[in-house]
């Protein structure tokens, strides 16, 4: 029992790294149409930006450095994606195959930058000492950061839930998701929402990008692929533009991961590759996803 | 006076030329009927005067240009719009729908004119668009363009699919509407546009054929000719 419960939340706890790349995919697809594959830069630059900003607190690294450092990093990747969309993804609006390829030049960019920068091997990332214990949950002794991972994604995916019911610019993307055209033939300018979610997915990636460099033991710029591809996953399982498929998604590939890893080692990539065919064929549209008129 | 103002103006989309020099004028205060057969351009003439399609010419509302504006600024121009499909939010409510469209923060008279127009809007506020039928959808989109001040109101083919009951309805309203807005209506069904307009443009493959007085629609060979329907019936 006690091993069935740590497989549980360590797999949930992965899940939530998962979520915190593929919100932002989610909604950036989900209202754009952009198949944004820097999305992976984000969490590197937040990676970089938290580990800077943890380095520069102190020589121990306490709990509100390290949230701080999360917050700061989040800032930095929502800025750098902002910046993105700003310069190159505007112009390329219904441009799906040119915006395949800058954004794939714009992950490469960044990653020859901070490797050429940083070098390419992983940096510890400084950590608050209570990261190294454990938390006795039903028995089984889980280690503290999980706890760490899952309370991050549950308060943004709250945020997220309160920004989308509660404020207008969350009516706006809402609306937007659904049709972009009679968004703008409301008279609203559909593309702020569209910066505004830029930013708030390059915000979660960047404090994702400070958790799975706690996950992976260190900060490097090679730290976002197996997560971007993991984003993806989770955002086609989920249903494109829906932030509570992610959730669910994520969740769902985390916990089955790390069960199917733990009985055969090796193993979760292959399963998740068979959940991710077996929902395109039974639920194309995802779990909690909308068929598209 | 002349709220709207379409001069030689000519779209084409995905190489084909849809539109071939199109010119007319819209009355200010008065409604307008943009009549044809199916695919003569009408709802694209519609469409691009939103900025949903480009073309070139000149469309002036009011003496200004709008054509080549985003279509956010043509609706902040005063330019509102009601769709073929209606195209109402479905996962929204239709309170949620009012208010995005609701760009004035003082719209408490506004939203008193759509609720007395449509009560059953009120009383469905927390229901979701989506589940409404087809003659309640049409009203939500009605509504929402009557929220702001317009220059002129843009309605594309509101009684289609509707039950027959619901077209009288929806014309009812529309008549009320029409009392107090400038209207550019494209309608299939004659009796409703013999009830509102007061003046009407006839377009064929992708020209304007005819514009004047609604006096022809009641000579049955004219309606015939132009419109290939027959009066009696639409």
């Amino acid at each position: 029992m006690d091993t069935f419960i740590l497989i549980g939340i360590t797999g949930i706890g992965l899940g939530a790294l998962y979520f915190l790349v593929a919100s932002g995919l989610s909604l950036i697809y989900g209202l754009m149409g952009v198949l944004n594959f820097a999305h992976g830069s984000f969490l590197t630059v937040g990676a970089f930006v938290g580990y800077w900003v943890a380095t520069r607190l102190g020589p121990e690294t306490t709990m509100t450095d390290f949230i701080l450092a999360m917050i700061v990093g989040g800032l930095a990747a929502g800025l750098f994606a902002l910046m993105i969309e700003q310069l190159l993804i505007t112009r390329l609006y219904d441009r799906h195959i040119d915006q395949a390829l800058v954004t794939v030049g714009v992950s490469l960019v960044v990653g020859a930058v901070l490797g050429g920068w940083f070098g390419n091997d992983l940096i510890m990332f400084p950590t608050p000492l209570w990261f190294l214990t454990a938390v006795n949950v039903g028995g089984a002794m889980i280690p503290a950061d999980r706890i760490v991972y899952i309370a991050t994604a549950v308060l943004l995916l709250i945020a997220n839930w309160a920004l989308l019911k509660f404020t207008r610019i969350g009516l706006i993307i809402r609306a937007g998701v659904e049709n972009r055209n009679m968004v703008n033939a409301l008279g609203i300018n559909v593309r702020r929402a569209f910066s505004t979610v830029f930013f708030l997915g390059g915000f979660a990636a960047g404090v994702g990008g400070v958790l799975v460099s706690v996950y992976s033991n260190g900060v490097s710029p090679l730290i976002a692929g197996s997560y971007l591809i993991y984003g993806f996953i989770v955002v086609v399982i989920g249903g494109m533009g829906s932030v509570p498929g992610s959730f669910l998604a994520a969740m769902l590939i985390g916990v089955i991961r790390q069960f199917a890893n733990y009985y055969v080692t090796g193993l979760g990539d292959f399963v998740v590759v068979i959940l991710l065919a077996g929902v395109l064929l039974i639920r194309p549209q995802g779990l909690l996803g909308k068929v598209r008129a | 006076m002349n709220a709207l103002s379409v001069k030689d103006l000519h779209v084409k989309i995905n190489e084909s030329h849809i539109l071939h020099g199109v010119s007319f004028e819209v009355p200010t205060n008065k409604v307008t009927a943009l009549l044809g057969r199916n695919g003569v351009g009408k709802s694209t003439t519609l469409r691009t005067i939103m900025g949903f399609y480009e073309g070139t010419g000149s469309i002036e509302l009011n003496g200004k240009q709008i054509i080549g504006m985003p279509t956010h600024k043509i609706v902040q121009s005063g330019v509102a719009f009601v769709p073929e499909d209606r195209e109402v939010f479905a996962s929204l409510t239709v309170k949620e729908n009012l208010s995005l469209a609701a760009r004035s923060k003082d719209s408490a008279a506004a939203y008193k004119f759509v609720y007395d127009l449509f009560p059953e809007l009120d009383t469905r506020a927390a229901q979701q668009a989506g589940s409404l039928s087809g003659g309640q959808q049409q009203m939500v989109a009605i509504a929402r363009a009557l929220l702001n001040k317009n220059e002129i109101l843009l309605v594309d083919e509101p009684t289609k699919g509707l039950a027959p009951k619901l077209v009288t309805e929806v014309a009812e309203a529309l008549t009320k509407v029409a009392e107090q807005s400038t209207m550019l209506l494209v309608e299939q069904n004659l009796a409703l546009v013999k009830r509102v307009a007061q003046h009407v443009i006839v377009m064929d493959q992708g020209r304007v054929v005819y514009q004047g007085g609604p006096e022809n629609l009641n000579d049955d060979s004219w309606v015939h000719q132009m419109l290939g329907v027959s009066g009696g019936h639409k």
